[in-house]
Formats: structure tokens, sequence, C-alpha cells
């Protein structure tokens, strides 16, 4: 019985459910209780059929692209549930009180934070947006290869599905985000925490090299007539670079991966101890990967604040080409700095010299975007929007950031502040000033054009006072902690002068978690005030790129004839030169057909890596075997498109260009 | 809100087509797409190659590649796979001339050559491990399995693949979706004979020097 138990079930019991941590039951009941009002919601609307034929088996870029953001929404959730439990238990554990987090427990927080933060918050956000906006960017009805859009989507859900797992079943790693060996080998964590991590980065890691290559040839190939590379808008430029570096850096996080299971699940010795191991070897190639990444996140955002602040400006983008080369430049060098990261490793003052140098030569690329910024505000006609809120935000906060960096790329400076919090505030700060900031510019820069309704203002410019003062708060004590030496990922503290330091912090991660709120109510009350903040003109912002000449939102072919583009400013040019829509004439549309076979893929890959995780070895081969028939099926699936007859897209036409003239006719009137 | 404060300037009085108002299609991408898979496959391989040279020295007291490797078995399995470029080729010449059978044929002797490949590599391994010598024993070890190993399971599902591309050509014949895939395998194929000169190079030839 119990050989058979183990060949089905591995090394899962009823053990492995955290029934002794009240803090896990509370958060367990919270999510039953939540999923389960939600699902009873859905069910009550009867949406699960729309929800399954328009949104989960779509392949259409634009529902996808809302699915990553949504996505990418959730799991700031928890992320943030994550970061508030961190500077609770930090304010409050100095001397004698211990804190209400068990050591245990507080280093999986620590891991899953920064884990979920990177891989399921901003990555998500950065390739929702991709999806979303460059093919209509371009003047294409879809990205190169629809299917495999979604599968890389359902592929990062189900990563991030198996994440959301251990928090009920098992435990997530206790290794911090990036999991070093030997610390994370077989014998120092024998748990299943580092099994969890790996294969949520391995499914989640599949998803985006496929969407890295989806987007790389999209951009390459499917461009409107007369938009040559340098006519492209600049968020497609950055686009095009991150996923470059996407393809050339998501291979190596999948190998130094599978090292470290074989490392564990075979007892090989890449990383031991002993028997020849060298644990240096898995810093090196994570960090190759770990290096671009922070790119691959940020480069889109720069994208983002170009396009705001020359819309919001009313000007064309100061130093256009500029801009080109300077993303082009930090592309390169982003693979030419990774050991900035283990300057302390002891690889000696020459090599540490020259990653020092090349780090400090990325600030030069980067400083030349932000005069480039300055300079297309320079005599432009401001409109002080929020999305221009976040930007001005951004520049301030991003450039604090930024000389932080460069004081860290310092060596002997890094000897110094090397593992302290001063390390800490200076992630936060690029990443939150730069890809959370951006994100919700973005989000509201674009809503309009998802939704075909503006998002409230006032709630927005909560939002964005909230996060921004929060920021400053919550991270500016942690610079000065790391000066003062303290280090971090502790869960205590002896000297009591610290202390206010980390309540100030508890306090600005109390008003970033309001700037979320206000966020989510601002979703709400544009809803709600949907009527009045109706978009009927396709153009709410005045924009200049080809997103803006369609309808908001687009009807799903994106285009009825594919833009000739003549101009860097493609869509302000034709405006200029008084664009008329065709009222016939239209053909036949050619468009994919939705299909249930990401949706599979994924689900079986995940069962595959939950499986494996728990020594589920039947189970894993089982489900192994139908994913290879899975992926053999589809491809016998040959019949993939259809066509929207011509008469259905020239009423679809017609109803955008009923609804814009009769509102421009009242404006006109008002 | 007021956005329209700013109006496009008026543009000269030319004039511009501003639709395709033929059909569209952009072309495919699917060989470019693929090739970049490629790449990023060659990365990984540009990963475990690191590694190995990282570990090749770090016997642990155990055998080095000069006390292990076979190599007139070596050479023998490079030509297996060598052949099976060469007759992959033979099959892409037979498609270009749209004769199925020939295809078919020359794409089942490639299959059967790297049927053959796989065959002798995990002799090699089995007789490895037998002496001892298994990927337990040595970070050399290691590395050494997981860089041929992973050149080797990229072959198996090479051969899974081209069983199921012989089933789609006997079920659709020679349609322009099955030239498609025709080509992305070939690549695959020879993508993967290159590795295999750098594995018998860098970990054969050099081990067996050391």
């Amino acid at each position: 019985m119990s050989e058979l138990s183990t060949l089905i079930f591995g090394r899962l019991t009823w053990d492995a459910i955290p029934l002794h941590d009240p803090i896990l039951i509370a958060t367990f009941a919270v999510v039953a209780l939540g999923g389960a009002a939600l699902l009873a919601v859905l069910t009550y609307y009867k949406v699960w059929g729309y929800l399954w034929s328009e949104w989960f088996t779509s392949i259409d870029h634009k529902r996808i692209g809302v699915m990553y953001i949504v996505l990418g929404l959730i799991m700031l959730l928890r992320g943030f549930a994550d970061a508030i439990m961190m500077r609770i238990h930090q304010a409050i554990a100095f001397g004698d009180a211990t804190g209400y987090l068990p050591p245990d427990h507080y280093d999986q927080i620590f891991t899953a934070h920064g884990v979920i933060m990177i891989f399921f918050v901003a990555m998500p956000f950065v390739v929702g947006l991709m999806n979303y906006i460059v093919p209509l960017q371009i003047g294409a009805r879809d990205v190169a290869f629809p299917f495999l859009n979604n599968l890389s989507f359902w592929m990062t859900a189900a990563g991030a599905g198996l994440v959301m797992v251990s928090l009920f079943i098992g435990e997530f790693a206790k290794s911090g985000w990036l999991a070093y060996p030997p610390l994370t080998g077989i014998m120092q964590s024998p748990g299943v925490g580092v099994d969890y991590y790996i294969w949520s980065l391995q499914i989640a890691g599949v998803g985006t090299l496929l969407s890295g290559v989806n987007f790389v040839v999209t951009i390459v190939k499917m461009r409107a007539p007369g938009m040559n590379m340098m006519k492209m808008p600049v968020f497609t430029w950055t686009a095009l670079c991150t996923n470059i570096l996407i393809v050339a850096a998501f291979p190596v996080l999948t190998a130094v991966l599978v090292l470290l299971s074989l490392d564990r699940y075979m007892d090989m010795n890449f990383f031991t101890n002993d028997l020849g191991g060298n644990a240096m070897m898995y810093v090196n190639l994570i960090w190759i990967w770990g290096h671009p990444e922070v790119y691959i996140l940020i480069l889109p955002i720069f994208g983002v604040f170009s396009e705001i602040v020359s819309t919001y400006s009313g000007k064309r983008l100061f130093g256009y080409s500029s801009m080109v080369y300077a993303t082009l430049v930090i592309t390169i060098l982003s693979y030419l700095v990774w050991l900035h990261h283990f300057f302390t490793m002891g690889s000696g003052a020459t090599v540490n010299s020259f990653f020092g140098i090349t780090t400090m030569i990325i600030s030069i690329p980067t400083g030349a975007k932000i005069f480039n910024w300055l300079f297309t505000m320079y005599r432009g006609r401001i409109q002080m929007d929020v999305p221009m809120m976040w930007t001005l935000g951004f520049m301030v906060t991003f450039v604090i950031g930024g000389m932080t960096g460069v004081l860290l790329a310092v060596p002997p400076a890094d000897f110094v502040l090397h593992n302290s919090l001063f390390l800490i505030a200076h992630f936060h700060n690029v990443i939150i000033g730069g890809v959370v900031f951006g994100t919700f510019a973005a989000i509201t820069y674009w809503y309009p054009k998802v939704t075909g309704y503006k998002l409230d203002p006032f709630w927005g410019k909560a939002s964005f006072w909230c996060w921004l003062i929060g920021f400053y708060l919550a991270f500016m004590p942690l610079y000065l902690l790391g000066f003062m030496g303290v280090t971090r990922r502790m869960s205590h503290f002896d000297d009591p002068s610290l202390q206010i330091w980390f309540q100030v912090a508890l306090g600005g991660a109390v008003l970033i978690g309001l700037g979320i709120a206000c966020f989510l109510i601002q979703l709400y009350v544009s809803y709600k005030k949907r009527g009045s903040l109706r978009d009927t003109s396709g153009d709410p912002w005045n924009g200049r790129t080809l997103e803006w000449s369609t309808s908001s939102p687009p009807p799903q072919y994106n285009f009825a004839f594919t833009p000739r583009v003549y101009d860097l400013d493609a869509w302000w040019h034709m405006k200029a030169n008084n664009f008329k829509r065709p009222t016939s004439g239209f053909l036949p549309v050619h468009m994919p057909k939705n299909t249930a076979a990401g949706m599979m893929i994924s689900g079986i890959s995940a069962v595959v890596g939950f499986a494996l995780i728990w020594h589920m070895w039947l189970v894993a081969g089982l489900s192994f075997a139908a994913l290879l028939v899975a992926i053999i099926t589809h491809t016998f699936n040959y019949k993939r498109d259809y066509y929207i007859p011509a008469d259905e897209v020239e009423r679809t036409e017609a109803e955008f260009d009923r609804v814009r003239l009769a509102n421009q006719q009242s404006e006109v009137v008002a | 809100m007021s956005h329209s404060t700013a109006t496009p300037a008026a543009g000269n009085p030319e004039k511009f087509e501003f639709l395709v108002t033929g059909d569209h299609h952009a072309p495919n991408g699917t060989l470019l797409g693929f090739w970049l898979y490629l790449m990023s496959d060659c990365l990984v391989f540009a990963a475990l190659f690191a590694t190995y040279g990282v570990l090749s020295q770090n016997y642990a007291g155990g055998p080095s590649g000069a006390d292990l490797f076979d190599l007139p078995l070596v050479a023998l399995n490079t030509a297996f796979l060598l052949f099976s470029s060469i007759t992959y080729g033979f099959a892409m010449l037979q498609m270009q001339q749209k004769k199925l059978q020939g295809t078919m044929f020359w794409l089942a002797i490639t299959g059967l050559f790297g049927l053959a490949f796989l065959g002798l590599e995990l002799y090699e391994f089995y007789h490895l491990i037998h002496q001892g010598a298994g990927p337990q024993r040595s970070a050399f070890l290691s590395s050494f399995f997981t860089l041929v190993g992973t050149h080797g399971l990229h072959v198996t599902f090479g051969i899974i693949w081209l069983v199921t591309l012989l089933v789609q050509l006997r079920k659709y014949g020679l349609t322009t979706a099955n030239r498609r895939r025709l080509f992305c395998l070939s690549m695959f194929w020879h993508f993967l004979d290159v590795v295999w000169i750098g594995v018998f190079t860098i970990v054969y030839l050099m081990g067996s020097m050391s």
C-alpha cells in the first residue's frame, strides 16, 4: 500500500497542508472565500461561456494583452501582501520582540515577493502592453504566431498558478529570489520549496521565450508598407530590443535551472561543495540572464514614456534617432555588466574594473533619453494629465535610482554596500520608479483605446500621489539604513535606534497600499461613469501613432485596410493631410480561429510540474506523455483560419463612423 | 477635457495614398521565427558548453576523458549523424521536385540514421555508468552527461517530429504547410549536426588529449 501511494503521491502527504500556521490558514480562508464568491458571481451572470469563447481561447493579441495585464494586477496584490507583511514584521521585530512571522515563513515571503514581482507582475505587465500596442502601432492585424501568443500567456499563468499553489500545499523556496546554491542544493534544501521555484519559472520561461520569438518576427515582418525601421514608433523599437533580449537571455535561465534540477533530482555535482562542483558557476549563469532581464523590463517602459511625453506635449519626440541608438546601445551593454552583481565574489581587481566601467557607461545612453524627454517637453504645450504626472514622477525618481546605481557600480563602494538595504532601496527605486510608474502611465494612456472610455482622473491623481510619496517614505529610510550597514533579508534586529526607520518605511508601504486601492477604485468608478468618459473618436488624446487611427476599442481585425506609412508619426501625418476614412470597397478579412489548445498544453504542463515537485513519478510520466500527445494532436489541426465577410467589416466601420461623426457634431454644437 | 487644442500642422498639398486598397498579406514569418528559436536553443548549448569548459578538469579523483572515451566508437556515431544530414538534404531535393514518395523515403532513412546514433550513444552511456563513471561521480562527468545528453534529447525529439511529419505527409501530401514544416525540421536537424561537431571536437577530441 505505502509503495503504491508513494508511486502515485510521491512525497505529498496531509502534512504538506500547513494547518499549523494560523497566518496561512487565514490567507487560505480569504482566498477560498474570495474565489468562491468570484466563481458564484461569474456563474450567476452566466459569463463562463463568454469568458471561454471570447477570452480564454482567444488568440486575438488585444484580448491576450488584457489577460496579461489582469494576471499582473492579481499577482501585484499577492506580491504587495508579501511586502506589507515583511514591512510590519521588520517594524516590530526588535530586541525582545520576535515579530509575528517565524523565520521559516519570513524567508519564504521575501523569496516569493521577489519572484512574483519580477516574473509574474512586471513581466506580464510589460508583455501585456507589447501585446496590445505593438500590432496596432505597426498597422498589423495580429502577431506573427497568434496561437503561440495564447500558449505563451497560459504558460505564464500556469507558472503563476504553481507559485500560488505553493502557498497552501507545501512551501515555497526560502533562498531569495535567485536561489543560489549550495543553499538550494538538495542537502541544504531538501523540501519542495526550491522545486516549486524551479518548475514555476521553467514553465513561465517557455511562455516568455515563445512570446519573445513571436514579437521579433512580428516587428521584423509585419510592419505596414512604408514603415521602415527608422519610421517605427519608439515603443515598437523598445519592444523589438526587449524581445531580442528575451530570446538571447531566457535560454540561459532555462539552462541554469536545468543544471540546478539535475543536482537536486539526480545527485549531479554542478554546484555542490564536493566532487568538483562550483557554485560560482551558478551565480555567473543566473546573472547572465538576470541583468538583461532588468532591461527587458525597463526598455518598453522607456518606450511608453516616449509616446506619452510627445503626445501630451503636442510635439514630435525630440531626438528620435538618438533615442533608437540609445536603446540599441543599452541592449548590447546589458550583456556586458552581469558581474557587477557579485563584485565581492573575488574575481580580482581587473575583472571588477572592467564590469564597473561597462556599468557606468550604461548611464550615458540612459541619460540621453532623459534629456530627450526634457527637450520634447521644452516649449511644448504640456497637458498635465495623469499619464504625464506619472512620467514626471518617473523622471525624478529614476534619476535618483540611476545615480545610486552608478554609485554601486564603483567596486570599492560596492564592497561596503553589497547585500545591504542600500541595494534593496536602489533596485526598488528603479523598478517602482521605472517599471511600475510606467505601467500605470501606460494603463491610463491606453485605457480608452482598450475599453472605449477614459479613466477617471481624480482617482488616478490620488493613486499617483500615494504611490509617489509612499515610495519615498518606504525606500529613502532603506538607503539610510544601508549606509549604516544593515543587511538585507533580516527577520530580527537588536539595535533599537534603527527601529524608527523601519516604522517610517512601514508608513510608506501603507501609503503604497492606498495607491493600489485608489487604482482599483479608479477602475470601478470609471466603469460606473463610463457614459460621460466615453471615447467615440478613437483618438482621445490627439495621438500621433497608428493605434489612435482605430476605433476604441479596435475591431477584431484592427485595420479594415492596411495603412501606408509616410512619416514617423504616421497618424499625425494622416490627420495633417486630410485623411478620409473609406466607406466602401471593403474586402473579407483573413483571421486565425480561436483554440483551446494553448490552455490544454499549459494545464498539462502545470500538472507535469506539480508531479515533479512532489516526486510523483507515475503522474509525471503519464502527464508528460499526455503533453506530447496534446502537442502532436495540435499539429494535425491544419484548418486554423476563417474569413470575416466584407459586409460585416463594412457594417463595423460604418457604425464607428456614425458614432464618431454624431459625437463630433454634438461637440461643435456645444 | 480638451485635447484638441494642438492641431496637426497643414502638410504639403501632395496627395498620399494612405491605405493599401487591395488584399494585404504580411509575409509568412515561420522560417524566421523558427530560426530565432534555434538561436535561443544555441544559447542553451552555449551555456552547457561554458559549464563543461569550467568543470571539465574537475575529476574529483575520478576518471578523465582520456581514460573513458572510445574514439572509434564516437567517430562511427559522428558518421551516422553526418550521413543523416546528407540524407535529409536528399529529402529536401525530392521535395523541391514535388516527389512525395522520394521525400518520405529519404526522411525515413534520416530517421534510421538518427536512431542508430541514439542507440550508440545510449550504449556509450550505459557502458560508462556500468564502469562507475556515471553523472554523479564528478562535476566533469555531470557536465559531460548533461551536454551530450541534451544533444541526444534533441535528436530524440527530432525523431518524434520526423515520424509525425511522415504521417502528416502521407495524409496531406506536400502542401504549403507541410513543405514549411519540412524546412523547419531541416533547419533543426542540421543545427543538431553543427552542435555535434562542437561536442565531438571540444568534448571528445580535446578530452582524449588531456
